[in-house]
């Protein structure tokens, strides 16, 4: 129960949900919601693992991992966006097709014997800093610091230049941003597939940097719902993501965690003499995921904030919008 | 209406163009069509997608018809997986006629067996207690488990907007795990994932218990829980077309703001609604484990609570059709169980759904190839 080890590991295996949110903001900023993620993510995770045992390359694998999870990604938005089909179901019926898919190209898999796994590095000199050295610069797969890169790359994209301008635009008011003379399904079909590539890479990075392997449906279990939890947490912040993000890897170290040592701050650990306690400890993120939810819809409320205007409409050129 | 045209090349010119235009109203025999269709696509696409992983699809989709209806003995098993399926695709019908996305008709389904296994193993009704005591006491607490489970997610929604996607969805995991709790730590027979196995008046009678009296029932496992499920559907859909409530909940789904100013209270509606669909899913899991379990385990769906999501879909969300619907996925279900790589039946699940929603664009649109020099210039 050391807490820099929880803070490091949550790092770690919050950068998978931080992949998948960040993916997912993008997508729904565009004014597509798909909840489709945790099909996406499993198919990248299959497909990651998949090539890298045959290729023996994580990046190749990475890649593909993306494609096909953004090719998976599109097909939503061939039936939202041209078809105009509800958002909901069709994200739903995303979740069954990539379980499926990577149910039946996955079998076998999990019997693949070990691979040479994505680089772990330290950053020189920011691993010294006391205390957030060892928690977000020591011994972290490559994987994590792209998402440091992420965060603030995505962050100034969205507010600071003229592309993500248009990509609010066509989110909150697709009508005026056609009147602009933006191409609202050309931006809409973009960014639906950016945020299945990020989907994809997600799956990836836990198949091949955070726990590595391909264990069916308990690949992901049930993290790209989480995902999409802390979509709206965050409000549709990369930073608040990060934040959520993190937050909840920890979590789910400190779950692993408390079931160790016998005595807790000096107490009997009843975590440690009732193992089964344990299936109560597994329920805590699915219960924190509904808490940080009506924590985000309070403050929406509150603040008269929240989703694109434009979400989960579909948007029919020539007629009038909302 | 916008009269649009696509798939015209620049320079070299097809002969033939499509031509789509808005439909106003679409033919009645239209919808059944398209939506069989769908499924027939679906069924290709599968089949593609199986050739491709190296599988035999034609004697796959062989295999599920012998094994699902070819005789009737494995007809009636066949209507032992549609028993749950009928009773959750109602669920997610009743919900998603207000538009209320319910998507943890499973987690309700833990729920009601949990609560049909607390009135049995806590015990509340003692052993010796006769059938007729036991089962409705196992309905009853089943049915208010799903709908209290049904309840947290539609007060979050109604109080709160809370997203009840993913609260309803959340809310599975955790059932799943409250119940392993009890199945490992408070009722485990021997250490064993199960708990002991229910007394003799706790299981819902079987056809095959009236062999004795008609020969032709012997060994068939259909189980008083069909009746249930078709007593529901009829119930669901008197409710939905025929009472006032039913028009309100309509309503609401087709348009929240008319039924705000009419006077309808979406606030109540979202839990009463939220409620019934959990009923109905913890009806669902009651009935699997009184008539065909007869014990509480871990294992006792093979994602009856998801399959409900496109049966009900597939319905149109109709609680009659929803019945026959079943029926057919319970076929799926059975018969797929055998079938290599296992991720078979969800994949054509998955895509049954896909092209089914990508169909109804047939039904808002006209789409016709024209000759392009037939046309008015």
């Amino acid at each position: 129960m050391d807490p820099i080890i929880i803070l490091q590991a949550g790092v770690a295996s919050g950068t998978v949900l931080l992949f998948a949110t960040i993916g997912e903001i993008i997508t729904e900023r565009s004014g597509v919601m798909n909840l489709g993620l945790e099909g996406m993510m499993l198919i990248g995770a299959m497909s990651a693992f998949g090539v890298t045992v045959t290729t023996g390359n994580g990046f190749l694998g990475l890649l593909v991992a993306m494609l096909v999870a953004g090719l998976l990604a599109l097909l939503h938005g061939v039936v939202t966006i041209h078809f105009q089909a509800d958002q909901v179901v069709s994200g739903l019926a995303l979740t069954f097709l990539g379980t499926g898919l990577s149910l039946v190209f996955g079998e076998g898999l999990n019997k693949a014997g070990a691979i040479s796994l994505l680089p772990v590095q330290s950053v020189p000199v920011l691993s010294a800093i006391p205390i957030l050295g060892p928690i977000f610069f020591t011994n972290h797969s490559i994987m994590v610091y792209v998402g440091y890169l992420l965060v603030p790359a995505v962050w100034a994209y969205i507010h600071f230049t003229r592309p993500g301008l248009h990509l609010r635009a066509v989110g909150e008011n697709p009508t005026a941003a056609d009147a602009m003379g933006l191409n609202v399904y050309r931006l809409r079909y973009l960014y639906v597939f950016v945020g299945g590539t990020l989907a994809g890479l997600a799956g990836g990075t836990i198949s091949l940097a955070i726990s590595p392997g391909w264990f069916s449906e308990l690949t992901t279990s049930g993290q790209g719902w989480i995902a999409i939890g802390l979509v709206i947490f965050a409000q549709w912040d990369p930073w608040r993501a990060a934040f959520g993000a993190y937050t909840f890897g920890a979590l789910r170290r400190m779950i692993l965690d408390i079931q160790g040592p016998q005595a807790l701050l000096g107490l009997r650990n009843p975590f440690f003499f009732n193992p089964y306690l344990g299936f109560f400890l597994q329920m805590l993120p699915y219960l924190f995921t509904i808490v940080v939810l009506i924590i985000g819809s309070r403050e929406a409320l509150r603040k008269r904030l929240g989703a694109p205007a434009a979400l989960g409409l579909p948007y029919i050129r020539g007629e009038r919008g909302a | 209406m916008a009269t649009t045209a696509t798939a015209v090349p620049r320079r070299w010119r097809l002969p033939y163009r499509l031509q789509v235009d808005r439909r106003l109203e679409a033919p009645r025999w239209l919808s059944p069509l398209v939506s069989l269709g769908a499924i027939l696509v679906a069924l290709l696409l599968g089949a593609v997608i199986l050739e491709i992983v190296g599988g035999d699809a034609v004697a796959a989709y062989a295999h599920i018809g012998r094994a699902a209806f070819g005789n009737l003995g494995v007809f009636s098993d066949t209507l032992v997986k549609a028993t749950p399926l009928i009773l959750v695709g109602l669920a997610c019908a009743v919900a998603f006629q207000m538009k209320l996305w319910n998507i943890g008709a499973e987690g309700q389904f833990f729920m009601g067996a949990l609560g049909a296994s607390v009135v049995v193993l806590a015990p509340i009704v003692p052993i010796e207690a006769p059938r007729w005591v036991t089962i409705p006491a196992m309905l009853v607490a089943g049915m208010a488990f799903g709908a209290l489970w049904g309840a947290i997610p539609g007060l979050l929604k109604a109080t709160l907007r809370v997203n009840e996607v993913i609260t309803t969805l959340m809310l599975n995991y955790v059932a799943i795990s409250l119940v392993n709790f009890f199945v490992f730590a408070v009722w485990s027979e021997g250490g064993f994932q199960m708990s002991p196995t229910f007394q003799r008046a706790a299981w819902l009678p079987r056809l095959a218990d009236y062999a004795s009296q008609v020969p032709l029932f012997r060994g068939l496992t259909t189980h008083l829980g069909l009746a249930f499920a078709l007593v529901a559907a009829g119930v669901v859909w008197y409710i939905l077309y025929r009472s006032l409530w039913g028009f309100e909940i309509r309503l609401v789904g087709d348009n929240p703001r008319a039924a705000h100013y009419a006077g309808v209270n979406i606030v109540r509606n979202t839990v009463l609604v939220m409620m019934l669909s959990g009923a109905l899913a913890g009806l669902a899991g009651m009935s699997e484990i009184s008539g065909v379990v007869h014990r509480l385990q871990t294992s006792i769906s093979p994602g009856y609570g998801f399959t409900g999501i496109i049966i009900a879909w597939l319905a149109k969300l109709n609680p009659l059709v929803v019945a026959p619907v079943s029926v057919l996925f319970g076929g799926l279900i059975l018969a797929g169980r055998e079938i290599q790589p296992a991720g078979v039946p969800r994949l054509i699940q998955g895509i049954i759904l896909f092209t089914l929603i990508a169909s109804e664009v047939l039904l808002r649109y006209r789409v016709r190839l024209v000759r392009v020099d037939a046309e008015p210039a």
